[in-house]
Parts: structure tokens; C-alpha cells; sequence
């Protein structure tokens, strides 16, 4: 891999450039077609797949069962609805409780016959009946309001550190279109949005920011060497900071892929664990995206928010005068 | 030497690491010793399994079912309850539309569930009459839960209109005779607990040596606005050592409040007493000394700490919509089973390989520091979780775990971020031991930049959100605080040790940090390499020319002013 490193070389001195910037009006549409995508495919598939901690279900109470094994109830519920899943746990010494998404009474009727086999109880011993969502309402709001505060927190923030609100402004965009293109990845791909998969989230919207700050410091570094004399533009001083952190930036990416997607390859598709799988694909779409909107659109946004100033059109017309006027001697 | 202060720092830094990782350790083996501290980390629901308590309402003789509204508000309050009590990842839910069933990881002690269960309905009334309660047959209650009394000839209502709660209009000859009869064991059964506020209520102490006729409610519970426990001080401000429960009221309640001493103060005997009722009991009597108009009453009783703090918690959180009793409290087995979990750290433990490997690649020698900093980060981080797991009831569930294993990501961040700096130094032609410091510098700022955005949502969700969602951002914040630690006190720290050593300072091939290789320009005190121009357009050559004529000029004032004049 050495050559990654003559790469970062050819990087670092500009000799080698990406023309993030210059080429933004790609990445926006890059990124308006993805976003629009991940808004209307959950419309057109009818929304979202939400666990059951979220709408409630029905659940099955077995008791005197003869074996407490989990797997017969996953069996009997997928005989009765082939795409079930059923979350099984053992109840005192000889109960099993079976919890699903909500079911018709006549499947209710059908799944609670097949119970009884696999158990190999009478069908009186078994009672349904319907659950409440454990992930309430009131989570959900709190957790809304939380995520606001946290947002103009983050926002006013990076504004101060940075000095002026428009990186603020950039990395929330870059932000937004994260967290969208996440969702609309888990409404195309119809995996459960369970609670692991909110955490997961949570933990993109944390990743997203990080990243954006992690780049956009190095923009503040260089732009604030743009000056009188200078032999870069504003928007090519922006493009320079990105070029030079681009392989932090692959390098970080790459770092924090590798165990989410290992644990969505072996963990989900080698060993069949769901709840990894629900999890780590809302995580592993995340770092990507994340990583890659900080460079193709929080990047070019914030040089052409800032290129519309006075004192930058200025200054970037003395700097190609000057580069003119060299190329002219 | 110049380069002593450097290596100084560093091992004062490692030493701190150390004293650090030995004083969690410490901590913790006390913790295993002394309390019910433990060397592995607790796990939540989904991967130990608990207990699942079920609770039916109990609504008072022909009184309406309670509404799904009503269980929802419920659910919620249970929920704040138990999150009071620290982060253990709860499952709270409705079952059949009635019922509410209560998960909770490990098995809950009699104190957790009277703090799920109690309503904690919290009612000041004026005393009217008390007695000291007839000790009861037990062959008596279980005979008949209601007096069988006829009480057909008694007068039932006020003969004259009772101007105020303690006025002895309201004890009609019906209530005399109906208290007479009365003893404590019929408490539970007389339905005190959800008897109507504005009548008078017979009742006993919660240790039933005393019964009472009360007055209506004064002031209740929906009034307060916060409850907090502590130890009650005497005049003289030393600690007397009782526990009791300190309560806040809002507007509404402060000026009831102050309404009912004032009327109390003035009178004597057993109707200078005030009566604090919960959930139909009275914890505590005390006589009226003062009008107290600032609406921060203090309840004192037979309280522990951790009755008090029970207390506080619930009062807070308001009064359950509806009285519970437990149906029925069974263990359960995990609903992920071994296999997912086995399964999360074994993808966990291949995913860390391939980052070793990426890692050891992308930079060679420098990939160690690298590994071992995630190791001494895994080490902090396994430490904390077992102190937090001892101390707050922390809980790993399947969620959790998947966070530690993206937060291997983010801690990594720190130290690419750290080591690109550097090879930026050494490509403008810094010797190593100057490209560690001033790259050190420049990495630190953007470190704790980062790091702070995180910090902040970790502290924001904290506070402000519940359930699962506080457990995530405890997480999430420890493992911020224990990355920067790691940065500063051991990445660092070794790099300036290794910095100093032959193998990385004379840039060895396989260090990572050849300067060679990452086409410095400028090497060690006036001495310059040709840039190597082969395969450049001409173009290209002129503008790294431009470079070299720049760091030359730079490098001719003191390396101090130069730093500095390039920070600002």
C-alpha cells in the first residue's frame, strides 16, 4: 500500500488534485437523486417495517411445555406466516412466550394449533393475547426533542469554533442528506427497524458530524492562509484541505467499516443473526455515506456559501490576476 | 539535552496512564470484594434474560376499567422510575390492553419492585381524631375483610356544613362508630388507598400503631414539582443522620400549603397534627411548629436511604393514574440466546484483525502504536463498563456491544488524524522528533473538536432522552472521554519515546515515516534532497519549487517563530 502513501504525497503538494469542488454541481445531483430516492421508494413500498417494539403484536403464553427449546416456535410461526419472526423466551420453569408481529385472529388461531404440537401441549394451554409497544410514544418524543437541542447545540457550537455559521450550515446538510439516504436504505431493503436500528441512527448522526468537523478543521486552517499573496483561491483552498485529508479520510473510513461490515457479513448472512444484521447495515451505509458526503458536498456547499462574499470575491480576484499576470511573464 | 523535556513528558504521561488503569482496576477489585462488583460486564434482556413482572390494576369496588390512556401514562411513569434508578435497559410495555408487563434483566429485590409498584399517591391531610390501634386477631380479618356492623341507625352526613379540614362536623356519629370498630389490618381492604380526597378517610400508620380520622385532601400530590432526599440537619445545622424526603410545591401548592399551617398552628391537641398520607397509609404526622409559606416541606419517618431515595423518585415522577398489584413475577430466558452474542464478538474480533492488518499496511511500524493504543483503549473501556455495571446498573445488550465495536472506528480516527499530521510535518521537511510535536499540535486541536461534537450529543441524549436511548449515549460518552485519554496519554507519549529511537528517526523504511517516501523536501539542518521531478510536467516542478524557496525561507527564522506564525 505504499502507493497510498506517494498518493497522499502528490496530495499534500496539490501536485495530484480531485476537483471536489469545482465539479459540485455533479455531487448535488448525486446527492438530490439518492435523497429522492430514499423518500420515494418508502412511500411507494407502503413505509417502513417497524419491529414490534414499536407497533406492539400478539403473543403467545405456553405453559407446561415439554421441551423449551426456541427454535420449534420460530418453525410453527413460519409455517403459519412464512416471513414471521418471532422473538422466544422461556418462562419459569416450563413457560414459553412467543412474541410476533400482530396477527390475524384467524392466524392467531392457526399459529396458537401449531404451538401446541411443537410443544406438545393441549391447545388450552396456550393464551394469546396482545402487547403494547415497548417502544413507546413517550421515548420516541423525548428522544425527538433530545436530538433538536442536540442539533442547535452542535450547530451553534461549531459556528463559535469555527467562526462562521456557515460550516454550521454545510455540515448540516451533509447531515440531512446522511440520515436520509440511511432511512431510505432501510425502507428499500424492508429490514426490521427495530430498536437496535434507532441506536445505530444515533450513533451515524454522531459519526456524520464527527467527520465533517474532522475535515472541515483542516479547511479552516488552510483558508485562513488565504491572503494577499496567496496562490489559492478560496474555493481552492477548500479543495486543498480536502485533498490533503483525503486519506484520513479513506483511511478512517475504511477503519470504522471494517468491523461493522464483518459483523454484517459473518454475524448476518455466515451465522443468521438477525439483530446484528438490523443493526450494522444501518451502521455500514452510515460510515460511507457519511464519509462521503463530508467530501463531495459538506466541502463544495461551504466554498460556495462563502463565495458570494465581498471580501472573498476580492481577494480571490487579486489572487488570479496574479496568477494571470505569472503566466503572462 | 533539548530532547530531554519531550521524553520526560512522555513518561510522566505514561505513568499517569498507568495510575489510571490501576485505580480503576483497583476500584473495581474492591468493588468485587466488598460489594457485588464483578469481573465480567452485566448484560441486558435481550442476551441474560430477567424477570418479567406483571401488573394488573386495581380499581376500587364498581369503578370504571382503566382507560388505555391511563396505562399508557402508566407505562411512562413506571419507565421514568426506573430510570431514576439507574440505566438497566427496562422493557415496559401493555399486554391484552390491561395489563402492564414489566421486564427487567437479573432479578429484582423487593425494594425495585415496591418502585414499580407503588402509586405512590401522596396526600396531605389534617388530623381530626387518633387513637392508638387496637392490636387485631388475625383470625378476625381473614373471617371477613368488612366489619359486619350494623351501622343502618347512624347518622351519615354533617349535621352543620365543616368550615375548614379540621372542623369536627365532618366526624359524623356513622365515621365515630365505623373508626371504633376499626383496626389496621382492614387497611387494604377499607380501600384507602383510593378513597375519595374530598371525604374523611380512616386509616392507620404504615406500621400500624396509631388509626386516624382524617380530613379531606388539603394539598396533593400533584402539586409537587420536585423531590429530593437527604439527611435532616438539626437548628444547629449538625447531621442528625435520618433520611427524609425533601418536597418542592409549585405556586398552587405553596400557598395550600401555607393555608393549612397557619390554620393547624393555631390549634391543639392531635389537630395540630398534619397527616402525610401515601397511598392511603400515613407514612408520618407531625405536629404543626410553624406556618411554613416557602413550600419546601420536609417528610421525615422511619425512612433508609434508599426508602428515601425510592420515595423522592417516585413523588417526582408523579403518582401512577391507577394502583397496581403484581400478578405474577417469572424468570426469563434472553430472547437473543448465546449464539447472537457469540456471534457479535466473533465478527467483533475478526472485524479489530482487519483493522490490524489495515492498519500495520497503511503504516507499518506505526500500525503498533495504533494497535496497541486500541488495546489500552479496550482495556479502559472494559474497566469503566464494569464500574459503571456495579455502580448504575449498566447493562450490555446486543445494541450496546455493536456500539463499542463502531466506536473502534471513531477511536482510530484520532490516531490517523494524529499520524497524517505528522507525515504533513515531515513532508515539509520537519526532522521527527519536530513533526511529532508540531504535528501533535495541530492533530490535538481537531481531536478535541471532534471529539467535543460527540461529547455534546452523548450529554444531550443523556439528559434529555429516555429508555434505551440514555444507555446508548452513556456509551457513547465514555468511550469519547476514555479516546482522548488514550491520544494524550499513550499515543502521544509513545510516539515522542519512539521518536527518539534509531529505527523511526533515521526513518526506516518500515516505520512508516519515511520521509523518502513521503517526498520531504527538506531533511535535517540546511541540508536539501532534490525533489524528485521525474515524470511532472514542467508546470507541476515549478509550483514545488515554489514549496522548497518557501520552507527555506521559513526554515532560515527561529523554528518557534515559525511554528507559531503558521498556528494563527
Amino acid at each position: 500500500m505504499a502507493s497510498l502513501v506517494s498518493f497522499g504525497n502528490n496530495l499534500y503538494t496539490g501536485a495530484k488534485s480531485f476537483d471536489f469542488v469545482g465539479r459540485r454541481k455533479i455531487w448535488y445531483t448525486i446527492a438530490i437523486v439518492l435523497m429522492v430516492a430514499s423518500v420515494v421508494i418508502p412511500i411507494a413500498k407502503g413505509g417502513f417495517n417497524f419491529g414490534i417494539e414499536f407497533r406492539g403484536g400478539s403473543q403467545f403464553q405456553i405453559s407446561g411445555a415439554q421441551t423449551l427449546d426456541q427454535q420449534p416456535a420460530s418453525d410453527a410461526l413460519r409455517s403459519v406466516v412464512p416471513d414471521g419472526v418471532a422473538h422466544v423466551s422461556t418462562v419459569g420453569s416450563d413457560g414459553v412466550r412467543v412474541q410476533t408481529d400482530q396477527l390475524t385472529d384467524k392466524e392467531t388461531l392457526k399459529v396458537s394449533a401449531a404451538l401446541a404440537k411443537a410443544y406438545g401441549v393441549s391447545s388450552n394451554k396456550i393464551t394469546s393475547s396482545f402487547i403494547g409497544p415497548s417502544w413507546g410514544a413517550d421515548i420516541t418524543s423525548q428522544a425527538i426533542r433530545a436530538l433538536v437541542v442536540f442539533v442547535v447545540l452542535a450547530a451553534v457550537g461549531m459556528a463559535l469554533y469555527f467562526r462562521t455559521w456557515k460550516m454550521s450550515l454545510a455540515a448540516l446538510v451533509s447531515l440531512v442528506h446522511d440520515l436520509v439516504i440511511v432511512a431510505g436504505v432501510y425502507a428499500a431493503t424492508g429490514f426490521e427497524v427495530t430498536p437496535a436500528a434507532i441506536i445505530g441512527f444515533l450513533t451515524i448522526l454522531g459519526f456524520s458530524l464527527y467527520d465533517t468537523v474532522v475535515v472541515f478543521d483542516k479547511i479552516r486552517e488552510n483558508t485562513a492562509q488565504v491572503g494577499e499573496g496567496s496562490r489559492y483561491t478560496f474555493a481552492g483552498a477548500v479543495n486543498l484541505a480536502v485533498n490533503q485529508t483525503l486519506v484520513r479520510s479513506i483511511n478512517t473510513g475504511v477503519v470504522a467499516a471494517l468491523p461493522v461490515a464483518s459483523i454484517l457479513i459473518i454475524g448476518a448472512f455466515v451465522l443468521g443473526a438477525d439483530t446484528l444484521r438490523d443493526i450494522s447495515l444501518a451502521l455500514l451505509v452510515g460510515i460511507l455515506v457519511g464519509t462521503y458526503s463530508t467530501i463531495f458536498i459538506a466541502a463544495p456547499l461551504y466554498a460556495q456559501l462563502r463565495s458570494n462574499e465581498k471580501s472573498i470575491k476580492d481577494r480571490d480576484r487579486k489572487t488570479l490576476a496574479a496568477r494571470e499576470k505569472a503566466v503572462g511573464e | 539535552m533539548a530532547r530531554s523535556t519531550p521524553v520526560k513528558k512522555a513518561w510522566r504521561s505514561l505513568i499517569w496512564l498507568l495510575v489510571i488503569v490501576a485505580g480503576l482496576g483497583a476500584i473495581n477489585w474492591g468493588a468485587v470484594i466488598w460489594s457485588n462488583g464483578s469481573w465480567a460486564p452485566k448484560l441486558a434482556l435481550d442476551l441474560e434474560g430477567g424477570t418479567q413482572i406483571i401488573l394488573t390494576p386495581q380499581v376500587a369496588n364498581g369503578a370504571a376499567a382503566p382507560t388505555s390512556q391511563q396505562l399508557d401514562q402508566a407505562v411512562s411513569i413506571i419507565r421514568q422510575r426506573i430510570d431514576a434508578s439507574g440505566v438497566s435497559e427496562a422493557e415496559i410495555t401493555t399486554q391484552g390492553g390491561n395489563k402492564v408487563v414489566v421486564s427487567l434483566p437479573g432479578t429484582p429485590d423487593q425494594e425495585t419492585i415496591n418502585r414499580i409498584e407503588s402509586s405512590a399517591k401522596l396526600e396531605f391531610r389534617a388530623v381530626l381524631v387518633s387513637d392508638a390501634a387496637p392490636t387485631s386477631s388475625v383470625g378476625d380479618a381473614t373471617a371477613s375483610p368488612s366489619p359486619s356492623h350494623d351501622y343502618s341507625g347512624l347518622q351519615s352526613t354533617p349535621s352543620v356544613k365543616p368550615s375548614n379540614g379540621s372542623d369536627d362536623a365532618y366526624v359524623t356519629p356513622l365515621l365515630q362508630q365505623q373508626f371504633t370498630d376499626f383496626t389496621c389490618d382492614q387497611v387494604d381492604a377499607s380501600g384507602a388507598n383510593v378513597a375519595d380526597p374530598k371525604k374523611p378517610l380512616i386509616t392507620c400508620d404504615d406500621t400500624g400503631t396509631y388509626k386516624y380520622i382524617l380530613g379531606p385532601v388539603e394539598v396533593a400530590g400533584e402539586s409537587i414539582t420536585d423531590a429530593t432526599n437527604g439527611i435532616i440537619s438539626n437548628s444547629q445545622g449538625v447531621s442528625t443522620g435520618q433520611w427524609a424526603v425533601n418536597i418542592v410545591f409549585n405556586a398552587e401548592g405553596t400557598k395550600e400549603f401555607a393555608a393549612v399551617t397557619e390554620r393547624l398552628y393555631g390549634l391543639q391537641g392531635v389537630k395540630n397534627q398534619f397527616a402525610i398520607v401515601l397511598d392511603g397509609r400515613v407514612i408520618s404526622a407531625p405536629t404543626t411548629n410553624a406556618v411554613i409559606t416557602n413550600g419546601k416541606p420536609q417528610i421525615s419517618g422511619s425512612f433508609t436511604q434508599e426508602t428515601s431515595k425510592t420515595l423522592a423518585d417516585q413523588l417526582k415522577f408523579g403518582a401512577l393514574p391507577i394502583g397496581f398489584k403484581v400478578e405474577s413475577k417469572d424468570v426469563i430466558s434472553a430472547t437473543l440466546g448465546s449464539s447472537q452474542l457469540q456471534s457479535g464478538l466473533l465478527a467483533g474480533i475478526i472485524g479489530l484483525g482487519l483493522v490490524f492488518i489495515y492498519s500495520l499496511f497503511q503504516y507499518r511500524a506505526l500500525g503498533s502504536v495504533t494497535i496497541a493504543s486500541l488495546v489500552v483503549a479496550a482495556v479502559l473501556t472494559y474497566l469503566v463498563l464494569l464500574l459503571m455495571s456495579w455502580r448504575w446498573g449498566q447493562r450490555l445488550s446486543l445494541a450496546s456491544i455493536a456500539g463499542l465495536v463502531v466506536a473502534i472506528g471513531f477511536t482510530a480516527d484520532s490516531f490517523i488524524v494524529y499520524f497524517e499530521r505528522i507525515r504533513d510535518e515531515l513532508r515539509e521537511g520537519r526532522g521527527l522528533v519536530g513533526a511529532v510535536e508540531a504535528g501533535w499540535k495541530r492533530a490535538l486541536r481537531t481531536v478535541y473538536a471532534a471529539k467535543g461534537v460527540n461529547l455534546l450529543s452523548a450529554v444531550v441524549l443523556f439528559l434529555l432522552a429516555i429508555g434505551n436511548v440514555r444507555g446508548f449515549a452513556l456509551t457513547l460518552g465514555v468511550t469519547t472521554i476514555i479516546d482522548v485519554l488514550v491520544v494524550v496519554l499513550f499515543t502521544h507519549p509513545t510516539l515522542q519515546l519512539l521518536a527518539t529511537t534509531r529505527f523511526f528517526s533515521s526513518g526506516h523504511r518500515f516505520s512508516g515515516l519515511d520521509p523518502n517516501a513521503l517526498g520531504a523536501v527538506y531533511r535535517g539542518r540546511a541540508q536539501f534532497r532534490t525533489p524528485v521531478a521525474a515524470g511532472r510536467s514542467s508546470k507541476e516542478a515549478v509550483r514545488r519549487q515554489t514549496i522548497a524557496e518557501r520552507k527555506a525561507a521559513e526554515a532560515a527564522g527561529a523554528d518557534s517563530a515559525r511554528n507559531k506564525g503558521k498556528k494563527s
